[in-house]
């Protein structure tokens, strides 16, 4: 890659979220704005190279965006028939005003991509082509699916932005918690999507993961006082700084207590403690900054044994005070078994078994094998671990699994 | 239609009761009575309302063939609709939530040509 597409491509993934939302002010709708916005970056490669990369390439950007927008909304005759955002409308004939003077319309964006009425698959879907400018086959290929299926999906997804009027606000304040969260759930699903993707791709991995903490650090930023966006910010820092520890050479899963620690990134591991701290100190923990105190406590842990557990335990049970679900119990009853022994912490996870909740959940009968394993009760163990084998649509997790089987009946 | 507001549809879904709109108690009935005064009061209008007879009184035609009871049989039954004027998604759905229910739940629906159309 050569320097100025270098620099396009850290524009692209920097500024994109910034200039579309620029540009929308202009044209009202979406589509119209992700063209005008798609053809300044094709400039910018093709002017770059002879005028040198602008000092402001965002500037530069948005203001080829919204030119290219009014030359298409001018040609277009038929303008009434789009179906428009709800954009208070701005003077445009004057696309060229000094880019500074524009509103930071990012969060609308995200607020719209991630609205309550839309499905979670389409939030997601919307959120990497809208916010991110991920391209449409980029993103049917991270989730496996065909491409004409997305297309349609985003299709779907616009129509009923505009003909429901899905309004481009920051919602209400008594709105906002909610609608944050919402936010803060699709980015954590893009996350933990790159996270356990196929381990052969680690190129969708890294670009889900990467797009994930780029947009958990826009919204710290855009949302400066949300303790949760900040919490948010800090679970994905913890989990990032030890993504390449997370398999061996071979791409065979480790366990944490296999892991190599020496790998993992201090610096990441330190930001997410930094933010941690500071949240922790503004009031009431959420859920996801209780999930990253967790995660940070394992990311600063000398070694498996020597993690603090009691620690972890006490963060769980608050955790599963405000946030009930059954997924949460069963990752405590991991931190129940290094406080007070498999046996109690097996008691939890039979529990969580017959409660039903958890049905078809391949974490469930992975962690009662583990449990079983360290009684002694390979037998059974043995059987649990097949049972969660036949659950995994993961290779990674499969082989895992699978050498789990083969010491357990041995 | 006031400048820039948009209307949907309100689809009432009930679970049915035998005596039907008998069996409304008085504080729901009451409840509905207020609903075009309580939207208002929240910047919205009612444009039209239509309550239904319980749907064992519907008769369904499909192709040719006349058939007892409603077009789709679901546990909770289309009870009612009217159309609301919105500014937009979020301010119909919180008017929906002011509907009264007692065992069901409301749809939000835009209508389509909202800008032109006129109900007085």
């Amino acid at each position: 890659m050569s320097e100025v597409e270098q620099a396009v491509a850290d524009a692209h993934r920097r500024e994109w979220a910034y200039v579309l939302a620029a540009t929308v002010r202009v044209t009202r709708d979406l589509d119209t704005a992700e063209e005008a916005v798609q053809d300044a970056y094709v400039q910018a490669l093709r002017t770059w190279p002879g005028d040198g990369v602008p000092a402001r390439p965002g500037a530069w950007l948005t203001t080829v965006a919204r030119r290219n927008a009014l030359n298409v909304l001018r040609r277009r005759k038929t303008l009434e028939a789009k179906l428009p955002l709800l954009v208070e409308p701005e003077d445009t004939e004057t696309p060229d005003i000094d880019p500074d003077t524009i509103p930071d319309d990012r969060l609308r964006l995200i607020f719209t991509c991630c609205h309550p009425a839309l499905a979670q698959e389409a939030q997601i879907a919307l959120t990497l082509r809208v916010v991110c400018g991920v391209a449409t086959p980029d993103i049917a290929h991270a989730f496996l699916v065909a491409e004409t299926t997305m297309a349609a999906r985003l299709t779907r997804a616009k129509k009923k932005i505009a003909a429901a009027r899905i309004p481009y606000v920051i919602p209400s304040a008594d709105e906002l918690p909610t609608r944050v969260d919402a936010v803060l759930t699709v980015i954590h699903l893009l996350y933990a999507t790159g996270h356990t993707a196929h381990s052969g791709d680690d190129l969708v991995r890294d670009e889900l993961t990467g797009r994930a903490l780029d947009l958990a650090r826009m919204l710290r930023l855009l949302l400066p006082a949300d303790r949760e966006a900040a919490g948010l910010l800090a679970l994905l820092l913890a989990h990032h700084a030890r993504r390449t520890s997370r398999t061996d050479a071979h791409g065979r899963l480790l366990r944490l207590d296999e892991q190599d620690r020496s790998a993992w990134d201090g610096d990441l591991i330190a930001e997410a403690d930094r933010l941690i701290v500071a949240t922790l100190k503004a009031g009431p923990p959420g859920r996801f900054t209780l999930q990253a105190a967790i995660a940070a406590l394992h990311a600063q842990a000398p070694s498996y044994p020597e993690t603090d557990w009691p620690q972890i335990l006490t963060l769980y049970d608050e955790l599963l005070r405000i946030w009930p679900s059954a997924v949460v119990a069963l990752n405590r009853a991991v931190a129940v078994s290094m406080v007070d022994g498999p046996q109690a912490a097996l008691a939890e996870v039979e529990a969580i078994e017959h409660d039903g909740r958890l049905a078809g959940y391949r974490y469930l009968p992975a962690t009662k094998a583990d449990l079983l394993h360290r009684l002694g009760r390979d037998t059974e163990a043995a059987v649990a671990y097949q049972e969660a084998l036949v659950l995994s649509d993961n290779s990674a997790e499969q082989e895992f699994l699978t050498e789990r089987v083969t010491l357990t009946k041995s | 239609m006031a400048q820039n507001m948009a209307q949907y549809a309100v689809l009432i879904f009930e679970r049915e009761t035998p005596g039907g709109v008998a069996d409304m108690p008085p504080e729901v009935m009451e409840a509905h009575g207020q609903l075009p005064d309580r939207i208002a009061e929240q910047g919205g209008r009612i444009v039209a309302g239509m309550a239904l007879e319980p749907s064992g009184t519907a008769t369904a035609i499909r192709g040719d063939v006349v058939t007892d009871g409603p077009f789709i049989e679901t546990k909770e039954a289309l009870a009612g609709v009217f159309v609301i004027e919105a500014r937009d998604l979020d301010h119909a759905l919180a008017l929906g939530k002011l509907t009264p229910i007692m065992n069901g739940g409301v749809e939000v629906r835009p209508l389509i040509g909202f800008d032109v159309v006129e109900v007085t």
